[in-house]
C-alpha cells in the first residue's frame, strides 16, 4: 500500500469510529490516570459492558491534563456529543455506564463537559470552562484525543503531512520554515530552534545525530512523559523533519528509564513507522534515511543536560563539558549532532501540518507558539495545560489553575523547578515568555510552575530546591560542587534559627560566583530560587535571621504549639495521640505542653477537635500557660451529643 | 607563523588552528592559572580557575578549553576575573588544608619548619609531601588569598596505603580528574573514575574496590599528573625536595623510556618518566616508575663485575672482567659459542650483541634471557 493509500484508509476508519452506531468509550489511560484508579474503571466498564450485554468500542488515549479530575473517561453515544466525566471511581463509572448507556441519563452530577458539536442539558462545553478556555493545544492536539498506539489514529488527525510537506521543501526551506515559526527549544533554556538547525545542517560530513532530550529530570514536571505517552508520533514526525532538514543520519531518544509507559509507547510506534516505511532506508521511497534508537536514561537529573546526554548515551559517566565546541561542531562520538526536546520535537510536526504563520500568531514578539506548564503545589486544578506564550502568571494560577486551594492567600510561584525562581505576588501580571521571566530572575525552564502559598515558607522552599541541586550536582566543577552545598550549609541553618546578619550577605557572594562560574547551567541556574526569594522575600530571611521567626510557621525548629489556657476542655485527645508524651495533664485538667519533650510533629494540633481549637501554633511568641495542669475553666461549647470528651475524634 | 591571530591583554599574538586560548597566552608568556588542565590531557575545564573574558562571548569561558579563533579579543585580568577566581579557590580551599595556604608568615616559613602556632599537625603545608611543588600552592600565590570565610569541611577520610608503591589522600584532592584522565585517556586503563555525585563526589575504583582488585597496573601516571598532595610516592614522601635531577635510561628493558631521577644527597629519591622526549612521551610502567629505587640502593646490587677465583667470587673492574673473557672466547672455535643477552640492554646494546656475534662469529647463535 502507498502511503496515501494508508492515509486515506485510516481517515475513513476514523470517521467510522466518530459515527458509530455503537458507544465509543475513551479512557485515560497515562501513567497520571493510571496511578489515580484508571485501570480498576476501565475493568468496571467492561465488566459493566459485559454484564449489560452491550457492545462499545473503548480506546485507551493519553492524558488530556486534568490531573486533578483523575480518572477521566469519556463517553461518545451515537447522536450525542461527547461527554467528559471525571473523578471517577470504580462505583461512579458502574451508575454511570447503566444510566447513560442503558437509561440515556448523562449523569450530569459525574460529567466534566462536552467536546465538539452539540450540546446536553446541565453539561457545560468543556472548552469553555476556564481552565481549559486560556489554552491553546498544540503540542498536546491529540493527547487524550486519539489512541496512542496506533498510528492510523494519528495519521487520519493530519499526522505525518507535515513531514510529506516538508519532504516537498528543500532543506534550506524547512529550515526557514522553522525560523519563521519563531519556536524556541522547550527544554530550557529557549534557544531558537531554526538557528540550531542551521548550525548543524552547515556542517560538513555524512554523519550527524539528531537527539530527543526526553530526560525530563525536574522534579514535577511530566510534559515530555505525558506527550510520549499520549501522542508518540507527533515527537517522532518532528524528528524525521529534523532529520531531513539537517542532513541527519541516526537519532536518538533519550528517555528516562523511570518512564516506562512512554519507552513502551515509542517502541509500538517505532514498530508503526517501520510497517509504514516511514523509518529506516528510503522513507516513503524518498533519499532520506534515518534509523531511530531509544536510550533509557541513567537517571541523573544532570543528564539531562546535552553535552552530559551525550556522554551518557556514549556509555560514559554524565558529565557536563565546556562548549565550544557545540554539539553541531562536535557531539555524540565526536559527530555533528542536535539535541531538542521532547515538546520541541512536537511543536515541529505541529508547524509543518500547519504553517509557521500560524504557529506564529500565537505568543509574544520574541517568545512564538505555547508552552505546556505542569501546574503543581496549592491550586486548585492541578495538571498539565498549554497555553500561548504571553499569558500572564496570574491568568495561570487563578483562570487555568482556578486559585489557591482552600481561598488561602497566594505567596509565590516558582517556575522553571529547581533551576528557576520564586515570583512574587506583585508579579501576577508578568506575562510568561523567556524574556520576561529571565528579567524577573527566574527561568522559562521545561515547565515546572509550583504555585505556593501563606503556609508556605520561602526561605524553607529555596532550602527544598538548593537540596536538590546540590545533590544532583555533577562534582566536575567547584563552583556548584562546593559552593551550593555551602549555600545549602547556611539555607539550613537559617531554617533552624542559627543564622548570622552576614549570611544573607555571604548567600549572595556565593550565589554570583556560582552563578557566574559554573560550567553548565545546573551550577549556572542553582542559585536562582534563593536569588529570587532574597529579591522579593527579603524580610522573611531576616525574620528567620534576626526575630528567629518563621511568619509561614514552617521550620520546625522556628515554631512552638501552646494549649491555651481558656481554651482547653481537657478532653485529653491530644495527650493520647502526642507520639512523645510531651502532653501534661488530666480529665477536665488545662493541657501543658512540655516544650523540651516536643517535636514539633503538629499532632495535638490535628487531633484537638475544632470546636475547642485549644492548640496554638506560634513562631518567636510565648503564650504564658500555667506551669501545671489546673482545673479546666473554659466554659464549654455548645456541642453536638457525639462529641462528648473522650469519643470525640477529628481528623 | 600560526594562522590565526588573536589579541590577548591588548598582546596580539599568532597561533596554529586547534591551539586553546590558555595555550596561545602560554605561548605569549601570559599566565593564567590552571589546575584541571595538563598538557597531556583532554580539556576538562572543571577548576574554573582559567576563565577569561572573551568580547563577543557569553559568561566566562574556560580559556583551557576554548580554541583561539580569528581576531579573538581576551582579557584574562581584569578585577572581576581576579575576584572570581579568588570565590573560586576560597571554595575549593574551604575542603582542603589551608590555614598555611592563607597564613600571613607563609613566606618566610621554611621548607621544613614546625609551625607552633595553632595549626592542626594535619593540616600544615610543611608536612605535606608535595609542599614546594604542589600546584595548588603556586596558584594560590598568585591569586592572593587572605583567609577563608567559608567553614572549613574536611573530608576526615582514611588515607589508603594498600598498595605497596603510592598512597591516596583523597582529602587532599581538588578533583581536578587528570588522575582519572590519564588513566582512561593515555593509559587506556580506566582503572578509576569519578564516582557518587554531588559533594559526595570523589575519584576511586568501581565499586570501592582496593586498587589491587581493580585494573590498576600501578603505572603511576595518576601521581604524576597529581597537582596536589593527594597521589605520592610511599618512598618519598617524607624526603622533602630533590637537590639534584639526572635524565636517564631505564634499564628494564629495550624500549628506553627516557625517565629523570630525583636525588638528594647522591640518593635516588623518584624516579619520574621525562615528558619531552618522543620515547615514552611522560609514561613508564611500573618498574621503571616504582622499581629503580630499590634495586639501585639495595645493598645485595652487584656494583661491579665479578670474578671468580678460588672458588670465591671477587670484585674485578670492567677492564679485568673484559679482558678475562676475551682471552677465554680465543680459546674456543667459533661454532662453540653462544652468545646471550639481556631484555634489559638497551636497543642500542643489543644491536651491538647481534652485530658482534654474527660478524665476530659468523653465526645467529645469538639469544637473549627473556627466552630462556
Ligand atoms: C542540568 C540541566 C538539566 C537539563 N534537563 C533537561 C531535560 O530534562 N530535558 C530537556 O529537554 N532539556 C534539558 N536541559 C536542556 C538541555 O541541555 C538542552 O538545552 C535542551 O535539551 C535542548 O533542547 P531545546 O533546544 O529543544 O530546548 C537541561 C539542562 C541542564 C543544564
Ligand atoms: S555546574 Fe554542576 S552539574 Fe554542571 S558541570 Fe559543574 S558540577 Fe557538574
Ligand atoms: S597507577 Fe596507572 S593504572 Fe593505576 S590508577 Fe594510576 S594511572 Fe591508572
Ligand atoms: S587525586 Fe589528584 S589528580 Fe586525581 S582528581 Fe584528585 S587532585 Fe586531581
Ligand atoms: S584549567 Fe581550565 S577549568 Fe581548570
Amino acid at each position: 500500500m502507498t502511503f496515501d493509500e494508508r492515509r486515506k484508509q485510516a481517515i475513513s476508519d476514523w470517521e467510522a469510529l466518530q459515527q458509530s452506531d455503537k458507544p465509543h468509550i475513551l479512557v485515560g489511560m497515562a501513567t497520571c490516570g493510571r496511578a489515580a484508579g484508571a485501570a480498576a474503571v476501565l475493568a468496571t466498564i467492561k465488566e459493566e459492558l459485559a454484564r449489560l450485554g452491550i457492545e462499545a468500542l473503548i480506546t485507551e488515549v493519553g492524558c488530556i491534563g486534568m490531573c486533578y479530575a483523575e480518572p477521566l473517561v469519556d463517553i461518545i453515544k451515537p447522536g450525542r456529543p461527547r461527554i467528559s466525566y471525571g473523578n471517577l471511581t470504580p462505583e461512579t463509572v458502574k451508575q454511570l455506564i447503566e444510566e447513560y448507556l442503558v437509561n440515556d441519563n448523562p449523569r450530569p452530577d459525574l460529567a466534566m463537559g462536552t467536546i465538539g458539536e452539540g450540546s446536553v442539558e446541565g453539561i457545560p462545553e468543556l472548552a469553555e470552562l476556564p481552565i481549559m478556555k486560556p489554552q491553546v493545544r498544540i503540542s498536546l492536539r491529540n493527547c487524550g484525543h486519539i489512541d496512542p498506539a496506533d498510528i492510523n489514529q494519528y495519521i487520519a488527525n493530519g499526522g505525518y503531512s507535515g513531514l510529506i510537506r516538508a519532504l516537498k521543501m528543500t532543506q534550506k526551506e524547512v529550515i526557514d520554515e522553522v525560523s519563521k515559526s519563531g519556536l524556541r527549544g522547550r527544554g530550557g533554556a529557549g534557544a531558537f530552534t531554526g538557528f540550531k538547525w542551521e548550525r548543524l545542517w552547515e556542517q560538513p560530513g555524512d554523519v550527524k545525530y539528531l537527539i530527543c532530550n526526553a530526560d525530563e529530570g525536574d522534579p514535577g514536571a511530566f510534559m515530555d512523559r505525558s506527550l510520549l505517552e499520549g501522542d508518540p508520533h507527533s515527537v517522532l514526525e518532528g524528528m524525521l523533519i529534523g532529520a531531513y532538514a539537517t542532513g541527519s543520519s541516526h537519532g536518538y531518544i533519550y528517555c528516562r528509564a523511570e518512564y516506562p509507559l512512554a519507552i513502551q509507547r515509542l517502541e509500538t510506534a517505532l514498530k508503526q513507522m517501520e510497517e509504514y516505511n516511514l523509518i529506516g532506508d528510503n522513507i516513503l521511497g524518498t533519499d532520506l534515511s534515518f534509523n531511530l534508537e531509544i536510550k533509557e536514561g541513567a537517571g541523573a537529573f544532570v543528564c539531562g543536560e546535552e553535552t552530559a546526554l551525550m556522554m551518557s548515551i556514549e556509555g560514559k559517566r554524565g558529565m557536563p563539558r565546556p562548549r565550544p565546541p557545540f554539539p553541531a561542531q562536535s557531539g555524540l562520538w565526536g559527530k555533528p549532532s542536535n539535541v531538542n526536546n521532547v515538546e520541541t520535537w512536537a511543536n515541529v510536526s505541529a508547524i509543518f501540518q500547519r504553517d509557521a504563520e500560524w504557529y506564529a500568531q500565537y505568543g509574544t514578539e520574541s517568545s512564538k507558539g505555547t508552552k505546556t506548564f505542569a501546574l503543581a503545589g496549592k491550586v486548585v486544578r492541578t495538571g498539565l495545560v498549554e497555553v500561548p506564550m504571553g499569558i500572564t502568571v496570574g491568568d495561570i494560577i487563578y483562570e487555568v489553575g482556578g486559585g489557591i486551594v482552600n481561598n488561602k492567600e497566594f505567596r509565590a510561584v516558582l517556575t522553571g523547578g529547581p533551576s528557576g525562581g520564586c515570583l512574587p505576588a506583585s508579579k501576577l501580571n508578568l506575562p510568561v515568555d523567556y524574556d520576561s521571566l529571565t528579567q524577573a530572575g527566574t527561568i522559562m525552564g521545561s515547565g515546572g510552575f509550583v504555585v505556593a502559598d501563606e503556609d508556605t515558607c520561602m526561605v524553607d522552599m529555596a532550602r527544598y530546591f538548593l537540596s536538590f541541586t546540590q545533590d544532583e550536582s555533577c562534582g566536575k566543577c567547584v563552583p556548584c560542587r562546593v559552593g551550593t552545598r555551602h549555600m545549602l550549609d547556611i539555607l539550613e541553618r537559617i531554617t533552624r534559627g542559627e543564622g548570622q546578619p552576614s549570611d544573607i550577605d555571604l548567600l549572595e557572594r556565593l550565589a554570583t560566583t556560582i552563578k557566574s562560574t559554573s560550567l553548565c547551567q545546573l551550577g549556572g541556574t542553582a542559585p536562582n530560587p534563593v536569588l529570587t526569594t532574597l529579591r522579593y522575600f527579603r524580610e522573611e530571611y531576616e525574620e528567620h535571621i534576626v526575630e528567629k521567626r518563621c511568619r509561614a510557621l514552617a521550620c520546625t525548629e522556628l515554631i512552638k504549639f501552646f494549649i491555651l489556657p481558656d481554651k482547653c476542655q481537657g478532653c485529653m485527645i491530644c495527650l493520647r495521640n502526642c507520639p512523645v508524651d510531651a502532653i501534661i495533664g488530666d480529665r477536665r485538667m488545662v493541657h501543658i505542653v512540655d516544650q523540651e519533650k516536643c517535636i514539633k510533629c503538629g499532632t495535638c494540633m490535628d487531633v484537638c477537635p475544632d470546636r475547642f481549637s485549644a492548640v496554638v501554633k506560634v513562631s518567636a511568641e510565648e503564650i504564658e500557660v500555667p506551669s501545671e495542669p489546673i482545673p479546666v475553666t473554659a466554659s464549654r461549647p455548645a456541642t453536638k451529643k457525639e462529641d462528648a470528651g473522650e469519643t470525640a475524634t477529628n481528623d | 607563523m600560526g594562522e590565526i591571530t588573536l589579541t590577548i591583554d591588548g598582546q596580539e599574538i599568532e597561533v596554529d588552528t586547534g591551539v586553546t586560548v590558555l595555550g596561545a597566552a602560554q605561548q605569549a608568556g601570559i599566565y593564567i592559572p590552571t589546575l584541571c588542565y595538563h598538557p597531556d590531557l583532554t580539556p576538562y575545564g572543571a577548576c574554573r580557575l582559567c576563565l577569561v573574558e572573551i568580547e563577543n562571548m557569553r559568561g566566562l569561558p574556560a580559556s583551557c578549553a576554548t580554541p583561539a579563533t580569528n581576531g579573538m579579543v581576551v582579557r584574562t585580568k581584569t578585577p572581576q576575573l581576579q575576584e572570581f577566581r579568588r570565590g573560586v579557590l576560597e571554595l575549593m580551599l574551604s575542603e582542603h588544608p589551608h590555614p598555611c595556604l592563607t597564613c600571613w608568615r607563609r613566606e618566610r616559613c621554611g621548607p621544613f619548619d614546625i609551625c607552633l602556632r595553632s595549626v592542626d599537625i594535619t593540616q600544615r603545608c610543611v608536612t605535606c609531601p608535595k609542599n614546594g611543588t604542589c600546584e595548588l600552592q603556586e596558584v594560590v600565590d598568585y591569586i592572593g588569598i587572605e583567609n577563608v570565610e567559608l567553614p572549613s569541611t574536611l573530608r576526615g577520610l582514611p588515607i589508603d596505603r594498600e598498595n605497596p608503591f603510592f598512597e591516596r589522600d583523597y582529602n587532599l584532592c581538588i578533583l581536578c580528574g587528570r588522575c582519572v584522565r590519564v588513566c582512561q585517556e593515555v593509559r587506556g586503563v580506566g582503572a578509576i573514575a569519578f564516582t557518587s555525585r554531588g559533594s559526595e563526589t570523589l575519584p576511586g575504583t568501581a565499586f570501592g574496590h582496593a586498587l589491587r582488585d581493580s585494573d590498576c597496573r600501578y603505572c603511576g601516571a595518576c601521581v604524576d599528573v597529581c597537582p596536589t598532595g593527594a597521589l605520592i610516592e610511599r618512598r618519598r614522601k617524607y624526603e622533602g625536595l630533590p637537590d639534584t635531577r639526572v635524565t636517564t635510561t631505564c634499564p628494564y628493558c629495550g624500549v628506553g623510556c627516557q625517565l629523570e631521577l630525583e636525588l638528594k644527597d647522591g640518593h635516588i629519591m623518584e624516579v619520574l618518566p621525562l615528558r619531552d622526549n618522543d620515547v615514552n612521551h611522560g609514561q613508564a610502567c611500573v618498574k621503571g616508575r616504582f622499581g629503580i629505587t630499590e634495586v639501585v640502593h639495595h645493598p645485595d646490587r652487584l656494583t661491579t663485575p665479578l670474578i671468580k677465583k678460588n672458588g670465591k667470587f671477587e670484585g674485578a673492574t670492567w677492564d679485568e672482567a673484559l679482558e678475562l673473557i676475551a682471552s677465554k672466547l680465543s680459546g674456543f672455535k667459533k661454532n662453540e659459542v653462544v652468545v646471550i643477552s639481556s631484555a634489559k640492554c638497551t636497543n642500542e646494546d643489543n644491536y651491538v650483541v647481534q652485530k658482534f656475534t654474527r660478524t665476530g662469529f659468523g653465526h645467529n647463535n645469538v639469544d637473549h634471557c627473556a627466552r630462556l
